[in-house]
């Protein structure tokens, strides 16, 4: 118990501490790092919290795939970091003030909520002891769910398509093969005969 | 101490109020604005998971897969788009972009 | 036939009017004076049928108003005092028709001139052969509007335009108090119909009405209003102001509408209102004091006026003052025998001075005439006729000009009634008759003898009228000298009981034109030997002694300058109304219209839309993060809004 109450609270702390510094820090790339940190303690808690596959999903996909496009684009960028950093404290009073309300009303929120009784009765998919979470999840993901699985799916691969048409650009001075053109050449439209008489060159 | 759903709930609520400060307090550059996204969709995640655990209901990770599915799009898509725009403005400065300007 | 003379100048009117462009200059005169003329053969013989014993006959057209308990309708309405005012009118509009064909025979728009007069004379007919107040009042706007349009015909002078607004804006005023009277007359009797409220007259002696939080008499406050509206078109004290000024307009206009008819408008109408008035003393008691005094102040201004027509609009003025006082005092035979025979020699008096202006090239100040009387005899000739009727000169008992009978029977008739306001009208008329002959004879001296004061060129050009000009001055002569002496008898003498029949009522104990055939012989020759001594006094002035006029007026230079100035009437009315008004017209304007109405409603609105739509147009920064912190801001309020309704 009190292992899981030291994990959490070191979780928690370092997801938030990272979090700051990823909006803090003055270096694009030190932004990336910390959120790539922020997302590896957010993976912890799910552990804690028993839902190991998300865990791993979250490390995978986040940190694996999009933390790392993160970097690649700010690489790619070439950001001229020093000279960003004015304007920060003008907005800080009001957006600190508003944020903070909001916070505290969230709190206030989650302090005062209680479950109610029939909520147990609600579950839609209740968890089962005897399997792990990744068999529970994949029993029900491709059965019940299977439409939201495939639209999911759906969503990547247009995401995907969207991703290259905005970036592809037409290069001037590239050589490439048509094939299309190459096997309709006719010959006509290529090769003309003279007749020269023998002997007397061109 | 226990640790219980509002612990995870008020984790959650920290880091959503961080990705909020981080949209509009930047004036840095647009990366950081994608990336304060990304940070309220893993709080939204947490909250999501905590749920799950605390009413045992596996339909709490199911969504929060789907948020991970989607939120890794919008990633995608938000960085091209970003690319593109660098690529026609020279700049990713904040205050740069105000050509919609009314 | 009533009807036909009625509508017969609304048809040369019409033709002429709207089809003077095809028709032409002189197409456009036959077309007007054709049907007058045939208008006054017409109305000679009304006049004989119906006088002197006819019946009252009425001549319904149509229904003019049937709404709930009001009810008017139009009809021409003929009895001996219509038929008096349809001669009257008849004559003299038929004799300015063609005096105009040439006196106007230079001017651009002929058509639209012979239309106006012809108009003017379908509204007058129209005013005297009303059965109803509704009518009336038709007639009554209806001169006053071709009054306007004649006064201001020569529409580019603006001198003429104002003085035919001045003339159109104070008979409104009087119109307003005729129009009271007659709402008035409706609330109390129910109809606006004269024989309904002739009847139902006697039955309101002794009744009071509450107007404007007094308790008047019931006929005096209705008779009052309704002479304020007689005040107004007859140009009485207080609403005179327009008579001079309306002399920019033609010599034939003057002629017509303010000698003959529309002016005596007013006194048509306390004739014809009788029934009422006799039960209403309070009333004629103001009739009369304010006639009398209308008469000595227009007399004493025409003393010192030097524009020949002016000093014949003062005698306009004054003459009707008398026809006014005479009529207060119960004696409406005498009045409208006056009005008649005025008619003809005023007319006379007029058109012979537009024949003056025309020989002498269009002056028109006495001070640049002069020695002309042997050049253009004739007009000179007919001058004097004019004068001699207005002055009332005759031989007693053997013959007089038209005034001298008219004129001592109104004087009589003061005398007869007993009364103080009567005295009071009897002494004034007395002194106004010496006054009148003064300045006749003064305009008469000044304009034709002694040294002429004109220029070469003017003198040069001195050309007697042609005969279309001086046939009509013949025929408005002929009825100056013999009208009085002809209508004597009829209008005022024996047989006047006979010859108005119920037209004109008068109470046994007001009927003063009776107790005037017995008042004494010196009461008959009073006016006459003022008249006399006036004339005297004039040839005295202007003739024997030149220099005499220049003397007194440098003695009594203050006086001078008040009679001149017309006791400046036309200032005190500046100072009181015209300035404010203007002032308040500028000031609704400028502030009411154009800042408030303008500033709040259409300019404003537009300008604050504009404001706002800046204003909100601000809001698109174009700054993504500053659109995220506005949702930001939402959705913290509705969180706050939410929790605390749900605690």
């Amino acid at each position: 118990m009190i292992v899981q109450a030291i994990a959490f609270y070191v979780f928690a702390a370092v997801a938030v501490a990272s979090a700051v510094m990823v909006i803090a820090s003055r270096n694009p790339v030190h932004s990336v790092l910390f959120l790539i940190l922020t997302f590896f303690n957010a993976a912890g808690l799910f552990v804690l919290m028993g839902a190991e596959f998300l865990a791993m999903v979250l490390i995978v996909v986040y940190v694996g795939a999009v933390a790392v496009l993160f970097l690649f684009v700010v690489m790619m960028l070439d950001i001229n970091f020093a000279a960003l950093r004015e304007g920060f404290q003008n907005y800080l009073p009001v957006g600190g003030l508003i944020g903070l309300v909001l916070l505290v009303e969230m709190l206030l929120v989650f302090g005062s909520w209680t479950t109610a009784p029939e909520a147990a009765r609600l579950a839609q998919v209740p968890t089962v002891e005897a399997v792990s979470n990744t068999h529970a999840l994949g029993v029900v993901l491709y059965t019940k769910y299977i439409y939201f699985f495939q639209a999911a799916g759906l969503v990547l691969l247009v995401a995907m398509i969207g991703a290259i048409v905005l970036t592809l650009r037409e290069r001037a001075g590239v050589r490439r093969q048509s094939i299309g053109v190459q096997v309709a050449r006719r010959a006509k439209d290529t090769l003309e005969i003279k007749n020269v008489p023998t002997g007397s060159g061109i | 101490m226990t640790i219980g759903l509002g612990h995870y709930l008020t984790v959650a609520a920290i880091l959503f109020t961080l990705g909020i400060f981080g949209i509009f307090l930047n004036r840095k550059n647009v990366i950081i604005i994608l990336m304060s996204i990304e940070l309220m969709l893993l709080a939204v995640n947490i909250n999501l998971v905590a749920f799950s655990t605390h009413l045992h209901d596996l339909v709490g990770q199911i969504f929060a897969m789907f948020v991970l599915t989607v939120a890794a799009a919008e990633a995608a898509i938000g960085l091209a788009i970003l690319v593109v725009y660098f690529r026609n403005r020279g700049s990713i400065e904040v205050d740069d972009i105000n050509l919609m300007k009314g | 036939m009533d009807a036909i003379i009625v509508f017969l100048p609304l048809a040369g009117a019409i033709m002429a009017g709207l089809f003077g462009r095809w028709l032409g200059d002189r197409g456009a005169q036959v077309l007007t004076c054709g049907p007058m003329l045939l208008a006054l053969a017409l109305s000679v013989a009304v006049f004989f049928e119906v006088t002197g014993g006819g019946a009252t006959r009425t001549t319904e057209l149509f229904t003019w108003f049937d709404s709930g308990s009001f009810e008017a309708s139009w009809a021409i309405r003929v009895d001996a005092l219509t038929a008096v005012m349809l001669l009257t009118v008849n004559a003299v509009s038929a004799m300015v028709h063609v005096y105009s064909i040439g006196y106007m025979h230079h001017d651009k728009s002929v058509p639209r001139f012979m239309a106006y007069l012809s108009l003017f004379t379908f509204f007058m007919l129209m005013l005297v052969t009303a059965g109803n107040f509704m009518q009336m009042f038709f007639g009554w706007e209806g001169v006053g509007l071709c009054s306007y349009l004649l006064i201001g015909f020569w529409y580019d002078r603006p001198t003429a335009n104002a003085a035919a607004i001045k003339a159109f804006l104070v008979n409104r005023v009087g119109d307003f108090g005729f129009a009271l009277g007659i709402m008035g007359v409706f609330m109390v009797f129910g109809s606006v119909d004269f024989e309904t409220v002739f009847k139902a007259a006697p039955g309101m002696v002794g009744t009071t009405i509450n107007f404007l939080g007094l308790d008047l008499g019931t006929l005096d406050a209705l008779c009052l209003l309704l002479f304020v509206g007689a005040m107004g078109k007859s140009a009485q004290l207080g609403l005179h102001t327009w008579l001079p000024d309306a002399m920019e307009g033609p010599t034939p206009v003057s002629a017509l509408i303010h000698a003959a008819t529309m002016v005596t408008a007013g006194v048509f109408m306390v004739c014809r209102l009788s029934p009422m008035f006799e039960y209403a003393p309070v009333a004629q008691g103001v009739v009369t004091v304010v006639g009398a005094t209308t008469a000595i102040f227009a007399a004493t201004v025409a003393l010192c006026q030097n524009d020949i027509k002016r000093v014949i609009a003062y005698s306009t003025c004054s003459q009707l003052g008398y026809m006014f006082f005479a009529a207060g005092v119960s004696a409406y035979g005498a009045a409208m025998f006056h009005l008649f025979t005025h008619a003809f020699f005023k007319a006379l008096l007029f058109l012979a001075a537009g024949s003056v202006i025309h020989a002498l090239s269009g002056e028109q100040d006495m001070r640049r005439m002069g020695g002309v009387w042997q050049a253009i005899w004739k007009t000179y000739a007919l001058m004097w006729v004019g004068s001699l009727a207005l002055a009332g000169i005759g031989i007693p008992g053997i013959f007089g000009f038209a005034g001298f009978y008219s004129k001592d029977m109104m004087l009589e008739s003061a005398w007869g009634a007993h009364s103080g306001v009567g005295q009071y009208a009897f002494w004034i008329g007395i002194a106004v008759a010496l006054l009148t002959a003064f300045y006749s004879w003064r305009l008469l001296f000044m304009t034709f003898h002694g040294k002429p004061k004109a220029d070469e060129k003017t003198m040069a050009h001195l050309h007697e009228s042609p005969a279309v000009m001086l046939l009509p001055l013949v025929g408005l002569a002929l009825g100056a000298v013999f009208a009085g002496y002809l209508g004597y008898e009829s209008f005022v003498g024996e047989g006047r009981e006979k010859f108005w029949g119920d037209s004109l009522f008068v109470l046994s104990q007001n009927d003063s034109i009776a107790a005037a055939h017995h008042a004494p012989p010196w009461v008959g020759l009073a006016p006459l030997t003022v008249g006399l001594v006036g004339i005297a006094i004039a040839y005295l002035f202007y003739m024997a002694a030149p220099t005499l006029p220049r003397l007194v007026a440098s003695l009594a230079r203050g006086l001078y300058r008040f009679l001149l100035n017309k006791w400046y009437f036309d200032e005190l009315y500046e100072r009181l109304f015209v300035a404010p008004a203007k002032a308040l017209g500028h000031g609704l304007w400028k502030t009411g219209d154009g800042a408030l109405i303008d500033g709040v409603g259409p300019d404003g609105i537009a300008e604050k839309t504009l404001l706002l739509a800046r204003r909100a147009g601000r809001l698109q920064t174009g700054y993504v993060y500053h659109y995220a912190f506005s949702m930001l801001i939402g959705v913290a309020g509705l969180v706050t809004w939410y929790l605390f309704n749900s605690l």
